[in-house]
């Protein structure tokens, strides 16, 4: 009776190894969690692009729930969410943008080129505070509740699906406890 | 073909020496925890470099955050506490042993048990079939 169990051990053992591979291989490894959800924002003093000689802190993005967008000139993939970025400040969402790793000039030429939706944009010439956020490229989207905790992050451009299916949900979930 | 390999070889003499003047230290010591923690450390971008390989933008500014920090005698755990409470534990080539990855560290003992286990077994069954 036990050997009749002992053939069936190699199938067992490949299905275990199906199912290993099955979850491990469908991981990305590009899209790594945040280790700052649910914490407080750094504390940063950023010059502002149009006007170095005002900063950005994070007291400023307290008091209702706002986005923080990492964004770079030279960065191919900020352009693709940058309509519907548009849209979103359109629709009444406050964005904030981090300039990051740029310089204000070619900063400057981008968004007459490519539109503007940011409430403030800061600059981040060196990327100090991206550091401090734990960005590891651009872009990347913050979800900043109004007392200023980082309550989701995404990386890679922001488009509509993400939108509805990861945002939205916590915004509704952080404006309901308020 | 020897011109060739001495061309190599004074460029890849010339690549180390060019990076310690990079980073000056005033210690041995310090010298060595710097090239040492970056060895230990991934460079996000291009995932399966460490930041002593990697040109891109992060892992430049990563070496440099880690200079300054050696610089000013910040200890390893100290560092890559810092690093790790920004970047999580992927940032790290050893992850370190914690419940999720227990497996992964205890996975070759655990594997090895269970082939001599099936070694045991199928000896101990082929003894009583003769």
């Amino acid at each position: 009776m036990t050997k009749r169990y002992w053939t069936f051990l190699p199938l067992v053992l490949f299905l275990f190894v199906v199912a290993f591979f099955w979850r491990g291989l469908s991981l990305d490894p590009h899209h790594l969690p945040s280790t700052r959800l649910g914490k407080p924002l750094p504390s940063f003093r950023m010059p502002l692009l149009y006007d170095p000689q005002t900063v950005l802190t994070p007291a400023l993005l307290k008091g209702q729930t706002v986005l923080l967008n990492i964004w770079a000139s030279w960065c191919e993939a900020c352009i693709d969410e940058q309509l519907f970025m548009l849209q979103l400040a359109r629709e009444g969402t406050i964005i904030y943008g981090l300039n990051y790793k740029d310089n204000n000039e070619s900063a400057k030429q981008w968004l007459m080129e490519w539109g503007n939706p940011y409430k403030m944009v800061a600059e981040d010439m060196h990327g100090k505070v991206a550091i401090d956020l734990g960005v590891y490229g651009a872009p990347e989207t913050f979800l900043i509740d109004s007392v200023g905790i980082i309550r989701y992050r995404h990386v890679g451009p922001l488009n509509a699906s993400v939108w509805r299916t990861e945002f939205v949900p916590r915004i509704r979930q952080l404006e309901h406890k308020v | 073909m020897k011109q060739w390999l001495w061309l190599l070889l004074s460029m890849l003499i010339s690549t180390s020496v060019f990076a310690n003047t990079m980073y000056p230290f005033g210690t041995v010591q310090q010298d060595a925890q710097f090239n040492h923690l970056l060895r230990e450390l991934r460079c996000l971008v291009c995932q399966n470099q460490d930041l002593v390989d990697s040109n891109a933008g992060l892992a430049k500014d990563l070496r440099d955050e880690v200079y300054q920090w050696v610089r000013s005698g910040k200890t390893d755990s100290e560092i890559i506490a810092f690093l790790t409470s920004r970047y999580g534990d992927f940032i790290l080539f050893n992850p370190p042993v914690k419940a999720v990855t227990v497996l992964l560290w205890m996975g070759p003992a655990l594997f090895l048990f269970m082939g001599f286990c099936v070694f045991w077994h199928s000896c101990h069954r082929r003894n009583g079939h003769d």
